[in-house]
């Protein structure tokens, strides 16, 4: 060892004892909120296809996923941004007034190769204009996303008013929803996946991502131990403009209308799968798979009940009381353990 | 004055207090009695804190008993505090910095005037009338956002003043304030104390401890130590009891020959912080950074390291100029800062010791970008060993452990950089007699190797003990630079308060 | 982006910026900033009718100042609620999807009964949003979850139960006694009536907030939580009484809201949280609680919509309104920052010189 002169103890470290570890891995395992989110998804799934007539299906499998690849889109950069403490608020109005910006670009002629990589790029700039009013300026991001939520918003319809553009080719279109070889899975899942493979490589294998943790519970010694937050948070706000632009167009394609409500009021799903998903409204906790778990669950939770004839606007009711319980749950059980501590504690 | 065999007015009996599987205070009695003042002293981390959030309803006993007036008293929220005619100044003002300072004062108390609506001009009245009484001038009606702690600590000793409270608790209340304030706030607490009130002040200065109390109780390590009337004791006595052995034992210091500057700070100027701080330090070689709480050290140790910004001024390692502002710039040209608040600065509590561990070195143990939890796991036990960490799991969270542990980790991940320059901002502060001992050795090592150490402390038995050279600062400024030779408890106190006015 | 880091934990620096320093004994620098806050809004305001009445006289008419009163006075009511919850730090996001809920309860309440006399309908409205408010209040409080998250799911939920209850039905105006619509349409003295319950509620309000002890003690807790904490105020407890307000106002905005519109089904007022929350945050409302006034708040809703009718006579694509609201939110959340770092600068530049 190259430094055992510089301090008490050269031997080597003794490794911790394995059967120990390993109990307290499981232990771990089935602490862990995700772990039960995966649980209660299988469940569902589970239950759904043996009780409700037709969820199972491929046809219903396709469009089940082809309904959340949005929001699982959009719940990647989210996922990141809540894990350092900041909410974005503003995804849906991004994905409106881009999905707006598409139509309007389609209608002027321009190629649409072109086009989605103008309304990514706008997406993006979007994300600049949030990151730079909470980084720069230092204001609270929830108060920044609610303003652009509604800024952009409003500029959607100014952009396009209430019309809608549908004539786009149906090459397009037909692609957006459009399965892979024989099976039910659509091609916009494998990209959502290949994102969501980059996004949980960035959160739990790199420097980056383990700074993120560290600022989401304790932004200050996050900072005397040299992460730059604020940079961390601006180009995390960029990139979830950015995947919110790329959302936009799937979402005109897959619905072959670019409409200035487009995903009107979808932030509210997102930010539910996220907490659903185990990521803590704090910071600094949570994990994307669990995240993924939190979307694929209110997704076929959603569809399950639609189904079974459940109309849509009551599904909201079962979304809410969801998002209500992911985050009561944990503090309540929090709560009483650390009173049980005290209790057994006074007692012994 | 009241025997000790009278009922006391407070009477702490036997409590315990756990934090997880540390024991912040164990079995500690004592009693305070009307018209008297009750010093508590210790060092940091022996538990005073815990005691007066008792006393505030804050923290519930784990056992033992709190009793007034010979009856038990159930202290489970601070409203039930206040009840009990408890008045806290803390270490910290708590106060609203929307709020004007004459509700700060009267808070849930104010004077009701018809329709029980708050009577604003009696308030203010009476808040002016208190002010009067502590001979300053504070606008009732100003926010007390923008006041200075001195003035902060002011409000509390009005809010204090204006329950009429039967115990009065001050914790560390003198840090801030100037030396007429401090009078006035002992005036105000004498005259507490004719009226029967019962007193317990907690401080560090041991010349305020005997010019105010008529007992002493010590406290080490959680534990109650002794409880003896003021004029049977001496500062020395007391200091040994609070430190548990002989002072002179605890800081070996290696004779060093420096080696070549590493550390060069030039110039360095926060407008209203400080100003001018020019220094060098040398490699092998522990300067001190001495003076009173308040006198601007941690602030420009945190300027050097790139926390806070600057205003003038350049830092220089190894001839290179630092870019102003980039902790993450310091570290890359060796640097290293263990700040002086170890829970919100040092560490991330939640997360795990092997998280904390690493931090500082992410990048350096990644491979193509990517971390494997390996090279991580590996890297954590090396340096908790090598500073002996006591722990359970490495995947335990970092806030589980004891204050001295907690310590080792930030030197742990620190140390892991293999910096040139250590600079450590109260490097044992609230850690026990056996680690902070572990941590003098430890920085004397490293500096016996060729580190650079800048030693950020208030105790003045460890800055005499450890550096080769003090820098004092008072409000601000250097106002002397000693050698080990010159450095003796004058003439750093002689700076440190200002009295000397040409650096040495 | 290298000169961002220097705001991390920015409101932490500059409160610590501030704390160093020596006195200001200048009085009411900080009760100056207030008055330029409120003031601020009111200048923006007059500025806003007198460029749209040069453009057009008649905007200035009686007519055109009892439509924007009439339009602004639900959203005012709906304003001052949500700024009893956001001077203590908390928001609340539900007050939509209450408001709809109880307009929808209001007409079948008339349905079923149709003698139900007014007032009693309007005390049920009222109670209906309160108990709402109790469920956002006991979860807020009780379980210690944020705010944001909590008001975020009864949103659904409540809008859910409309939605549930109302299965696409539709309440028209001949289903409802002609003397309760007449309440959204009747004036008092030339001003509606509805205007008039509207300042009565922020005069009661804002008494409320400025001269009693648990209403000061709702800004304690937004402006500093622990030292609220340490100060013995019973913080859930106000917490709690805060939602129950900020419900029961919406209850009350549901009600006119059937008086007012008199078509109602599932989807009334949709969306019109996030109104509320610029209303009070334009009104200098701080979003993270401890200062604003009911009075800023209700200014703010006025000028909300102010800006709508202003539109639609400048002659502008009325699309714009939405924009226009978010522009102002990031507006004045910037304007406030920039006014407290000028004030910190100010005091540590004074300093510097002074010492």
């Amino acid at each position: 060892m190259a430094h055992d002169t510089l301090y008490a103890h050269p031997e080597a470290p003794a490794p911790e004892p394995g059967a120990r570890r390993a109990g307290a891995l499981w232990r771990a395992l089935f602490t862990r909120w995700d772990t039960w989110v995966v649980i209660v998804l299988a469940v569902v799934v589970v239950g759904a296809g043996a009780s409700v007539d037709g969820f199972a299906g491929p046809r219903n499998t396709q469009f089940l996923l082809m309904d959340i690849v949005a929001i699982a889109l959009i719940a990647l950069p989210m996922t990141l941004i809540v894990i350092t403490g900041e909410i974005d608020l503003s995804v849906a109005s991004t994905l409106g007034l881009c999905s707006a910006v598409m139509g309007q670009l389609w209608v002027a002629g321009l190629p649409l190769e072109l086009i989605v990589v103008l309304v990514v790029v706008l997406g993006a700039v979007l994300g600049v204009v949030n990151g730079v009013f909470v980084t720069k300026f230092g204001l609270p991001s929830l108060a920044v996303t609610i303003g652009t939520l509604a800024a952009y918003r409003g500029l959607s319809f100014v952009v396009l008013g209430d019309q809608a553009v549908a004539d786009f080719p149906r090459q397009w279109t037909d692609a957006a929803s459009s399965t892979i070889g024989g099976s039910p899975v659509p091609w916009s899942v494998l990209i959502a996946v290949v994102l969501a493979v980059a996004f949980a490589v960035v959160l739990h294998w790199t420097p980056f991502g383990r700074s993120l943790y560290a600022m989401g519970n304790n932004a200050e010694a996050a900072t005397f131990a040299g992460v730059s937050v604020n940079r961390a948070k601006f180009w995390l706000f960029v990139a979830s403009g950015a995947v919110a632009g790329l959302a936009g167009v799937y979402w005109t394609l897959r619905y072959a209308s670019a409409r200035a409500d487009n995903g009107s009021g979808l932030e509210l799903a997102v930010v539910a799968a996220v907490l659903l998903g185990g990521v803590s409204i704090f910071g600094g906790r949570g994990t994307l798979l669990g995240v993924l778990a939190g979307v694929l669950l209110l997704g076929s939770l959603r569809n399950a009940l639609q189904l079974a004839d459940v109309p849509a606007d009551t599904l909201n009711v079962v979304t809410g009381a969801l998002l209500i319980t992911s985050v009561v749950v944990p503090n309540v059980v929090g709560m009483a353990r650390s009173w049980l501590r005290q209790r057994r504690h006074q007692r012994g | 004055m009241a025997g000790d065999d009278a009922v006391p007015l407070l009477a702490v009996r036997d409590v315990t207090k756990s934090f997880g599987a540390v024991a912040a205070v164990a079995g500690v009695s004592f009693a305070l009695h009307g018209g008297e003042a009750h010093a508590l002293v210790g060092e940091n981390g022996a538990g005073k804190s815990t005691i007066v959030k008792m006393l505030a309803g804050v923290h519930r006993p784990d056992s033992g008993a709190i009793e007034m007036d010979g009856a038990p008293l159930v202290l489970g929220s601070p409203a039930d505090a206040r009840a009990a005619g408890i008045a806290i100044i803390y270490q910290e003002p708590t106060l609203f910095p929307d709020l004007s300072v004459a509700e700060n004062i009267f808070m849930g108390r104010q004077p009701l005037g018809r329709l029980r609506r708050i009577d604003k001009a009696a308030m203010k009245a009476e808040a002016e009338e208190l002010f009067g009484r502590l001979g300053v001038h504070l606008d009732p009606d100003r926010p007390a956002r923008g006041l200075s702690i001195a003035d902060q600590q002011l409000v509390e000793i009005a809010k204090a003043l204006s329950v009429d409270a039967r115990v009065l608790v001050m914790d560390e209340p003198t840090a801030a304030l100037s030396g007429v304030e401090v009078e006035r706030l002992f005036a105000v607490a004498r005259t507490l104390c004719a009226q029967g009130a019962a007193v317990l002040f907690i401080s560090h200065r041991f010349d305020e401890v005997f010019s105010l109390c008529e007992r002493i109780t010590v406290m080490r390590d959680g534990r109650w130590v002794s409880t003896d009337p003021t004029a049977d004791l001496t500062v020395d006595q007391v200091v040994r009891r609070m430190v548990g052995r002989d002072v002179s034992a605890l800081f070996p210091k290696e004779e060093v020959e420096p080696g070549e500057v590493v550390l060069d700070v030039r110039g360095l100027t926060r407008h209203g912080v400080f100003s001018d701080v020019t220094f060098s330090v040398r490699r092998g070689e522990i300067v001190a950074l001495a003076g009173l709480v308040g006198a601007g050290r941690s602030e420009v140790v945190r300027a050097i390291f790139g926390i806070d910004r600057l205003d003038e001024g350049e830092v220089h390692v190894d001839g290179e100029r630092l870019p102003a502002g980039s902790p993450a710039a310091a570290m890359n040209a060796g640097l290293a800062l263990v700040p002086e608040d170890r829970r919100q600065q040092g560490l991330v509590m939640e997360l795990s010791i092997e998280r904390n561990a690493t931090l500082t070195r992410l990048g350096a143990l990644a491979r193509v970008g990517l971390l494997s939890g390996r090279a991580e796991r590996r890297a954590a036990r090396e340096w908790t060993k090598r500073l002996q960490v006591k722990y359970g799991l490495l995947a335990d969270a970092v806030g589980t452990l004891s204050g001295g542990n907690q310590q080792k980790v930030v030197l742990a991940k620190w140390l892991a950089t293999e910096p040139k320059v250590l600079i450590v901002d109260e490097p044992t502060r609230g850690i026990d007699v056996g680690t902070k001992a572990e941590v003098h050795r430890l920085m004397s090592r490293l500096a016996g190797q060729g580190m650079a150490v800048v030693m950020v402390s208030s105790e003045l038995p460890e800055v005499l003990g450890m550096a080769d050279r003090v820098l004092v600062m008072h409000e601000g400024r250097v106002t002397a630079e000693l050698s080990r030779a010159e450095a003796n408890e004058e003439t750093v106190m002689f700076a440190a308060t200002g009295q000397n006015g040409t650096a040495a | 982006m290298k000169t961002s880091e220097k705001h991390a934990g920015a409101q932490r620096a500059d409160r610590s910026d501030v704390d160093g320093q020596r006195p200001d004994r200048r009085t009411g620098l900080g009760r100056r900033i207030l008055v330029a806050r409120e003031l601020g809004i009111v200048v923006a305001l007059l500025l806003l009718v007198a460029v749209t009445t040069v453009t057009n006289p008649a905007f200035l008419s009686a007519q055109s100042i009892r439509d924007v009163l009439l339009g602004a006075s639900i959203l005012v009511i709906l304003a001052v609620g949500q700024t009893v919850v956001i001077v203590s730090r908390n928001i609340d996001l539900s007050v939509g999807a209450v408001l709809g809920l109880v307009a929808f309860a209001t007409g079948k309440l008339f349905g079923a009964a149709p003698g139900t006399p007014i007032l009693v309908a309007v005390l049920v409205g009222i109670a209906l949003g309160a108990a709402c408010g109790v469920v956002n209040g006991v979860l807020v409080a009780a379980a210690r979850v944020p705010a944001l998250v909590i008001t975020l799911g009864t949103l659904y939920v409540f809008r859910g139960i409309d939605h549930s209850w109302a299965k696409g039905e539709q309440i028209n105006a001949a289903d409802m006694p002609s003397g309760f619509l007449r309440l959204g349409t009747s004036t008092l003295l030339g001003i509606p009536l509805l205007a008039v319950i509207a300042l009565a509620v922020v005069l009661l309000v804002g008494a409320y907030l400025q001269s009693y002890r648990s209403g000061r003690e709702l800004y304690a807790i937004g402006s500093e939580p622990n030292a609220a904490r340490l100060s013995g105020i019973p913080v859930g407890r106000r917490v709690f009484i805060a939602f129950v307000v900020s419900g029961g106002m919406a209850g009350l905005a549901g009600v006119l809201y059937a008086a007012r519109f008199g078509t109602l089904d599932a989807t009334v007022g949709t969306g019109i949280e996030l109104q509320v929350v610029a209303a009070a945050v334009v009104g200098g409302v701080a979003i993270f609680g401890g200062s604003g006034s009911v009075y800023g708040a209700a200014v703010g809703a006025v000028l909300l919509t102010t800006i709508g009718s202003s539109l639609a006579v400048l002659r502008i694509n009325p699309f714009w309104q939405q924009a226009v609201v978010g522009g102002l939110i990031l507006a004045a959340i910037g304007l406030e920052r920039l006014l407290a770092a000028r004030a910190a600068n100010r005091l540590r530049g004074r300093t510097s010189h002074g010492a």
